[in-house]
């Protein structure tokens, strides 16, 4: 982490520039993602990244186009920094079929291949060793690709945690470990839920180093992603990086916020990463007075057009239910569903056809 | 006896309040039950009440918390762990199946284990396919554990009462719907519901409708339209266990009505109404009038889209539709 009286110095300005202008398109993306939930175009469960965009873009930044990224149900802001479009975002929390998964999966399940998101994961710490399995992939097919994968402080107590530092260190995987600690895992706090809450030590005795980034400067996390992703990549070593951060917002969006105080909220919120980084910006001359409000500006037409498409999409239609569960071919002769939802019994792939 | 209309949420509660009074050796552990009073706020107020020793937080760690509390069971402990969901259940399936369950048996009878490892179940919240499973058929499967389905808040309260007085490892179900659920509760803190016995939610004499979980509360509804539209005189059970399971009451029923048709939210193949069919056909088959229909959620990953998850779990018009059928309307 670089010492906060030294900051580390910008990128070029029109690096610099997309990476403020991405951070706002993610801030009113999430905003008005909670409000078309109050409205219930949205349902289930609602995670919002509000507060850990320097987390997301930072770390989205790092990457190369053909490497991985991989994240939890807190993923709306790391597909549309990988560059998936921001309607098929939106259309896939109103469970639509322009949807970047057709509806199927929602707010917790993002997923785009052509942008290499390899997706969001509703089970805690469940993403780890399929991350360690895109690393094994590069390593076997001799690719020059790294994966990236988020997860939360909540998640490095799971046992996947463990398992897979172990095997991504012994099989010199070159995979980065991106721990985003927001300082809970829902209700609980990173001292509660955890013995050693020096997050970037706890790979360590398993062979995998660890780096610290100030999770809300894009800056910093840049810098450090970045570096890790060449320790991944070109030493075939995997990384923990921790990115200390905070979620300004609930937990999801039915959380009354009892396991902390208003005070804590209100002292992150003083470094809001994206004020911060605008500052710094017009400070060192890279936009000027107004650019921001331009850039925001920008951001809510992007997000008016999200919602106009989304709820212009249809809903998968009824008869769509029992599509996909396999990827068809000469093997699946036979019934390979049972449609047993009313009278009689039919099969599932049928329906409709 | 006296009553109080309660939510299942507050049923089941009570419960938990009443048997960590009774036995000091109840304690209660995991995700968010404390502090932020649990996910679903079925442990609201208890870590003020009794404290950390005994309302203990826990990592996001499923397998080792329900391992911790199959440990803490043999040495004499009563731990009730609770699961967010029955999907993250699969973490610690390991810690169930090869452990809880066997333990007993494998190790010649030496050693209990009461444990009481409680989750909700349940579609119908958008959750989508990591969230909204129904998989009681998965813990029938294994034989060593006792599974309860409750319906009512009585029911809730009771078998959960029971449930932690038991000796043998329990899967305790709740139902996501349910909780915001009311009924009528009796207040007297020696209240239990037994294991092993099915309730007649509503006497009939034309079909028997067996509905588990959510689905005995649809199965009655269904009953209301059936006997109202249809002059179909329905049986509704409610097994309320599956392990133990009541097939005497089932099996009278079904003999009495000659037809039977099972509801369930989880997935066919396999399902608790494949089982219970079987044994109802081994036993009963010269009273049958008709095959044993089957209402089940589809044979899909839950999507989350509401128009479609809505068509993947089955609601009234389905079970009136598959009752119907059996008598060739
Ligand atoms: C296996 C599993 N257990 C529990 C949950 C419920 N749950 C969802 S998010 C969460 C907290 C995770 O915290 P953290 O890893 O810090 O990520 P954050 O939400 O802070 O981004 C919990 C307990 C889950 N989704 N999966
Ligand atoms: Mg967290």
């Amino acid at each position: 982490m670089a010492d906060p009286a030294q900051p580390r110095s910008l990128p070029d300005p029109v690096a610099a520039r997309e990476w403020l202008q991405t951070m706002i398109l993610i801030r009113r993306f999430e905003e008005r993602a909670g409000e078309m939930y109050a409205k219930a175009k949205v349902g289930g469960f609602l995670h919002l990244a509000i507060g850990e965009e320097a987390a997301i873009v930072g770390c989205a930044r790092a990457l190369r186009e053909d490497d991985y990224l991989i994240s939890t149900y807190r993923s709306h802001g790391h597909t549309i920094a990988r560059g998936s479009d921001p309607n098929a975002v939106m259309a896939e929390l109103f469970g639509r079929e322009g949807g970047l998964c057709r509806g199927r999966g929602g707010s917790m399940h993002m997923f785009d291949l052509e942008h290499r998101f390899m997706g969001g994961y509703g089970i805690v710490g469940g993403n780890l060793p399929i991350a360690a399995g895109f690393g094994l992939a590069s390593d076997y097919l001799g690719t020059q690709d790294a994966t990236l994968c988020t997860f939360g402080d909540g998640a490095i107590n799971q046992g996947t945690f463990g398992e897979t530092m172990n095997l991504a260190a012994l099989w010199k995987l070159p995979v980065v470990f991106l721990v985003t600690n927001n300082q809970f895992g829902m209700g609980t706090a990173l001292e509660r839920h955890s013995a050693n809450t020096d997050l970037q030590e706890r790979g360590q005795s398993f062979g995998v180093p660890g780096m610290r980034c100030d999770g809300m400067d894009v800056v910093d996390t840049y810098e450090v992603c970045k570096e890790a992703l060449a320790i991944a990549r070109d030493e075939r070593q995997p990384v923990l990086v921790e990115a200390v951060t905070y979620r300004f917002r609930g937990h999801s969006m039915a959380d009354p916020e009892e396991y902390r105080t208003k005070e804590q909220v209100a002292e992150w919120r003083e470094r809001d990463p994206i004020v911060t980084f605008a500052d710094r910006l017009k400070a060192e001359g890279v936009i000027k007075d107004g650019d921001d409000e331009q850039m925001d500006a920008d951001a809510v037409a992007t997000v008016d057009a999200a919602v106009a498409f989304a709820d212009a999409s249809p809903f998968p239609a009824p008869e769509s239910l029992y599509d996909d569960i396999y990827v068809l071919g000469d093997q699946l002769q036979g019934w390979y569903s049972v449609d047993e939802r009313g009278a009689g019994v039919s099969r599932g792939e049928h329906l409709g056809k | 006896m006296s009553t109080t209309t309660k939510r299942t949420r507050e049923a089941l509660n009570d419960a938990l309040r009443e048997e960590m009074l009774r036995d000091e050796t109840v304690f209660l552990m995991g995700e968010d039950i404390g502090v932020f009073n649990g996910a679903f706020k079925v442990t609201n107020g208890l870590l003020k009440e009794f404290g950390e020793q005994r309302v203990r937080d826990t990592p996001i760690s499923e397998n080792t918390i329900v391992g911790m509390g199959v440990g803490a069971a043999m040495t004499g402990l009563r731990p009730v762990v609770e699961l967010m969901t029955i999907n993250f259940s699969l973490l610690a399936m390991d810690q169930i199946v090869n452990h809880a369950a066997s333990i007993h048996y494998m190790f010649g009878g030496q050693v209990k284990v009461p444990l009481v490892v409680r989750m909700p179940q349940g579609a119908g919240h958008q959750l989508g396919p990591t969230h909204s499973h129904s998989w009681e058929a998965l813990y029938l499967h294994a034989p060593g554990l006792l599974v309860a389905v409750p319906s009512t808040p009585a029911d809730a309260k009771g078998l959960l009462k029971s449930a932690i007085r038991d000796d043998n490892p329990v899967i305790f179900i709740e139902h996501e719907y349910l909780y915001g659920q009311r009924g009528e509760v009796p207040d007297d803190p020696d209240f239990t519901v037994d294991f092993g016995k099915a309730a007649i939610r509503r006497e009939g004499t034309d079909v028997t409708i067996v509905g588990i979980s959510r689905m005995a509360v649809t199965a009655a509804r269904a009953a209301e339209t059936l006997h109202s539209e249809h002059g179909i005189s329905a049986e509704v059970i409610d097994p309320r266990t599956l392990r133990p399971l009541d097939l005497d009451t089932i099996l009278d029923s079904v003999r009495k009505t000659n037809r039977c048709v099972i509801v369930e939210e989880g997935w066919p193949h396999g399902g608790v109404g494949a089982n219970l069919a079987a044994l109802i056909q081994e036993q009963a088959f010269d009273w049958l009038d008709a095959p044993i229909g089957r209402v089940t959620g589809a044979d899909v990953p839950m999507p989350y889209s509401k128009p479609l998850e809505q068509i993947a779990f089955p609601h009234e018009p389905q079970v009136v539709e598959a009752v119907r059928a059996l008598f060739g309307e």
